[in-house]
C-alpha cells in the first residue's frame, strides 16, 4: 500500500466498516446526550421538554447516587482483591505436580462457563438461603443460627458470588504466567539461598507483574458494570444497600420510567469508567511495556 | 575448604538410571571438568553435587561432612547456570547483592564484596542496568559476580559458555581460568566441548552414559587414553582409528594415531594415499587422505602452509613412539 492510489482504494473499501462501527457508537451516544437534556418520562410520552442539566443535577445530588458510587468501588476492589490473591495461590498450587492435574484444572475453570444470572441464581438458591440452602444446613448441622447472607450481608454475598465467577480467569492467567517462569531462575535463587516465601516475593510476584496487570485492567472493565447478578439476587437492596451505578441508571430509567435522569445516569457513569480506566493505565499500564 | 567427595553415588529417574555408582574426588583448589556427550549425565551429576537433585543412593561429602541431605543453600556452593538465571526485574547491582542480602548480610560488608566483584569482573559500566539490557557475554559476567560474592567452597558451572559466540568464548573461556588463578577455590565445569575442557582443566572427567571414562590431567588423557572412547573424545581433530592387518601387525586389535603424529612425504612413506579434501588454517594445514586401504579417511595435521592438491599421491608414517594401542574390548595396552 505504497501508491496514493492503492492508499485511497485501501480508504475506500475499509470506510463501510469504519462507518458502520462509528454509526454503533455515535448514534446511540449522541441520542443518550440528548435523552439526558430532555424531561422525559414514559408515564406522560409525548411531552418532552428541554431541561438543561436539571436531570444530571438531580441525578447527582440524589443521596442514592453516593451509595451506588461507593458500592460500584468496593464491589470492584473486593473482587480484584479476592481473585488476585486467590489466583495466586490457585496458580501456584495448580503448577504443583499431582495425580488428576489435567481434570483439576478443567473443573477450576469450569465457573466461568457459567451465565452470571444462573450462578447467581444457584448461589441465592442452593447456597445462601437461610432456608433450604446448604450454609444454613451446614450452620443447623454444628448447631449455629442459620445466616441470612443476601439480606445480612448483601454487598458481601454478592462480591463472594462475583469472585466465584472471576476467579477462574485470574487463576488461568496467572497460572500460566507462573508456568513460563524460568525454572534456572528458581534453582539459582535456591542457591542464593531463598526460602520458599522469599522464592515467591524475590522471583515469582515480580515475574507475575505483568499478568496481574492483565487480570486487573481485563475485571475492571467488566466489574464496573455488574448487572446481571444484582438483579436476580438483591435487587439493589435492602434500600440501595447494592445498588451500583449501573443498577441505579437501570432503575432510573425503567424502573420510574425516567428516560432523562437514566441517560443522564448512563453518561456519568462512562465518564466515571473513563476516569478509572485513565488512572489504571497510568498507574498499572506501565507494567504492559516489555 | 572445597573438597567434594563423591561415595557410590547413584541417581534413577524413574526407571533410568542416569548415574550408575560412581566414585570421584574433588581436591580443594582443583579445576575439575566434566567432559562427555550431549546426555551423558554432565548436568545431572553436578545438580546432585548442588543438591538440586536427590541422589538415590550414596553419599556426598563436602569438606569431609555428609551433605547428602543438605539443602543447596547451606553447601556453601555458587551454580552458574548455562541460561545464566539472571532475575530479569533486578538491576545488575540488585542481582549480585541478592544471595548476600538472603544471608542476612549487613550494608557495608555487601556494599564491599558488591564492589569487588565489580572491580573483578568489569561491570561498572553497566551496573545499574537490568539483565535485558545487557549482551550475552555481560549477563555471563553478571552471573559469574553473582557467585563470587558468596565466597564459595566450589563454584559449579554447567556449560557456561554454550551461549556465547565463539571470538567470546575464547575469551570468557581465558576469564574463567584467570579468575580461578586468582580466587584458588575449587571449580567444578561442565561442557561437552573437549576443547574447553583441554584448556581449562586441572583434572578432567570423561563421562559416558553416566560412568567415568578416565580421569587425569589434560595430558595424561592424550598422552594415555584408557579406552578408544576416550582417544577419540580427546584431541582435535580426532585420533585416527585402524583396524584390520595394520593393528594385528602390532599385535593389537584397533591402533590410534593422532593427526598430528603422521608424517607426509610425496615420495617416500609406509602408507600411500591420496589427498582428498584439505583445510587451510594457516598455522595448520589438516589433509583428509583417501585409498589407504586402512580406515575411510586418515587425517593428517602439518604445521604451517604445504602445497598439496586434491587428487595428489602422497606417502604417511606414523611417529612409531606415538602409536596408540587397543585390545579386542577397546581398552590400552602397553
Ligand atoms: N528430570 C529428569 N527426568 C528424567 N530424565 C532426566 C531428567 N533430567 C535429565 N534426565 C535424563 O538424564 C540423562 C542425562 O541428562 P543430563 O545430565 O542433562 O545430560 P548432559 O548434561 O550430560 O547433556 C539424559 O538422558 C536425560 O534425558
Ligand atoms: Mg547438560
Amino acid at each position: 500500500m505504497a501508491t496514493a492510489h492503492s492508499r485511497s482504494a485501501a480508504r475506500l473499501m475499509i470506510s463501510p466498516a469504519v462507518i458502520l462501527l462509528l454509526g454503533w457508537m455515535i448514534i446511540p451516544l449522541s441520542m443518550t446526550i440528548y435523552f439526558s437534556f430532555l424531561r422525559y418520562n414514559l408515564l406522560s410520552p409525548g411531552n418532552e421538554s428541554w431541561a438543561g442539566f436539571d436531570n444530571y443535577r438531580y441525578f447527582l445530588t440524589d443521596p442514592a447516587f453516593f451509595d451506588a458510587m461507593g458500592n460500584t468501588f468496593i464491589l470492584v476492589l473486593g473482587v480484584l482483591l479476592i481473585t488476585v490473591v486467590g489466583g495466586i495461590l490457585l496458580g501456584l498450587l495448580l503448577d504443583q505436580p499431582f495425580f488428576g492435574q489435567g481434570i483439576v484444572r478443567i473443573l477450576v475453570i469450569a465457573p466461568f462457563f457459567v451465565m452470571p444470572t444462573v450462578s447467581a441464581l444457584v448461589w441465592k438458591n442452593m447456597f445462601m438461603n437461610p432456608v433450604n440452602g446448604l450454609f444454613a444446613y451446614m450452620a443447623t448441622a454444628v448447631g449455629l443460627e442459620p445466616f441470612d447472607f443476601l439480606s445480612h450481608a448483601p454487598l458481601a454475598s454478592i462480591i463472594l458470588i462475583v469472585s466465584w465467577q472471576w476467579l477462574p480467569f485470574a487463576t488461568l492467567i496467572l497460572l500460566t504466567a507462573l508456568q513460563s517462569l524460568d525454572q534456572e531462575q528458581l534453582e539459582a535463587s535456591e542457591m542464593d539461598g531463598a526460602g520458599p516465601i522469599n522464592r515467591f516475593i524475590f522471583i515469582m510476584l515480580p515475574h507475575l507483574g505483568r499478568a496481574i496487570t492483565v487480570v486487573i485492567l481485563i475485571q475492571t472493565i467488566f466489574l464496573l458494570s455488574i448487572f446481571a447478578e444484582i438483579l436476580v439476587t438483591t435487587n439493589g437492596g435492602p434500600g440501595t444497600a447494592t445498588t451500583n451505578l449501573t443498577y441505579l441508571v437501570y432503575v432510573q430509567s425503567l424502573l420510574q420510567f425516567d428516560v432523562g435522569g437514566g441517560s443522564a445516569g448512563g453518561i456519568v457513569a462512562v465518564i466515571l469508567a473513563n476516569i478509572v480506566a485513565i488512572f489504571l493505565m497510568r498507574m498499572i499500564g506501565k507494567n504492559l511495556d516489555a | 575448604m572445597g573438597r567434594i567427595t563423591l561415595d557410590k553415588v547413584t541417581k534413577r529417574f524413574g526407571d533410568v538410571e542416569v548415574i550408575p555408582p560412581l566414585d570421584l574426588t574433588i581436591e580443594e583448589g582443583e579445576f575439575v571438568v566434566f567432559v562427555g556427550p550431549s546426555g551423558c549425565g554432565k548436568s545431572t551429576l553436578l545438580r546432585l553435587i548442588a543438591g538440586l537433585e536427590d541422589v538415590t543412593g550414596g553419599q556426598i561429602r563436602i569438606d569431609g561432612k555428609d551433605a547428602t541431605e543438605t539443602p543447596p543453600a547451606k553447601r556453601g556452593l555458587a551454580m552458574v547456570f548455562q541460561s545464566y538465571a539472571l532475575y530479569p526485574h533486578m538491576s545488575v547491582r540488585k542481582n549480585i547483592a541478592f544471595p548476600l542480602k538472603m544471608a542476612g548480610m549487613d550494608q557495608a560488608e555487601q556494599k564491599r564484596r558488591i564492589d569487588n566483584a565489580a572491580k573483578v569482573l568489569n561491570l561498572a559500566d553497566y551496573i545499574d542496568r537490568r539483565p535485558g539490557q545487557l549482551s550475552g557475554g555481560q549477563r555471563q559476567r553478571v552471573a559469574i559476580g553473582r557467585a563470587i560474592v558468596r565466597e564459595p567452597a566450589a563454584f559449579l558451572f554447567d556449560e557456561p559458555l554454550s551461549n556465547l559466540d565463539a571470538a567470546l568464548r575464547v575469551g570468557m573461556r581465558l576469564e574463567i581460568s584467570e579468575l580461578h588463578e586468582r580466587l584458588k577455590t575449587t571449580m567444578v565445569y561442565v561442557t561437552h566441548d573437549q576443547v574447553e575442557a583441554m584448556t581449562m582443566a586441572d583434572k578432567i572427567v570423561v563421562l559416558r552414559a553416566g560412568h567415568i571414562e578416565q580421569v587425569g590431567s589434560p595430558l595424561e588423557l592424550y598422552r594415555a587414553p584408557r579406552n578408544l572412547f576416550v582417544a577419540s573424545f580427546i584431541g582435535s581433530p580426532k585420533m585416527n582409528l585402524i583396524s584390520g592387518s595394520e593393528a594385528a601387525k602390532r599385535s593389537a586389535s584397533t591402533i590410534g594415531i593422532r593427526p598430528e603424529h603422521i608424517s607426509v612425504s610425496p615420495t617416500e612413506g609406509l602408507w600411500k594415499g591420496r589427498v582428498g579434501v584439505s583445510e587451510h588454517l594457516g598455522s595448520d594445514t589438516f589433509f583428509y587422505v583417501h585409498d589407504t586401504g586402512l580406515a575411510d579417511d586418515i587425517t593428517v595435521r602439518v604445521s604451517g602452509e604445504v602445497e598439496l592438491r586434491a587428487g595428489d599421491t602422497v606417502y604417511l608414517t606414523p611417529d612409531a613412539e606415538k602409536i596408540h594401542r587397543f585390545d579386542q574390548a577397546g581398552l590400552r595396552l602397553k
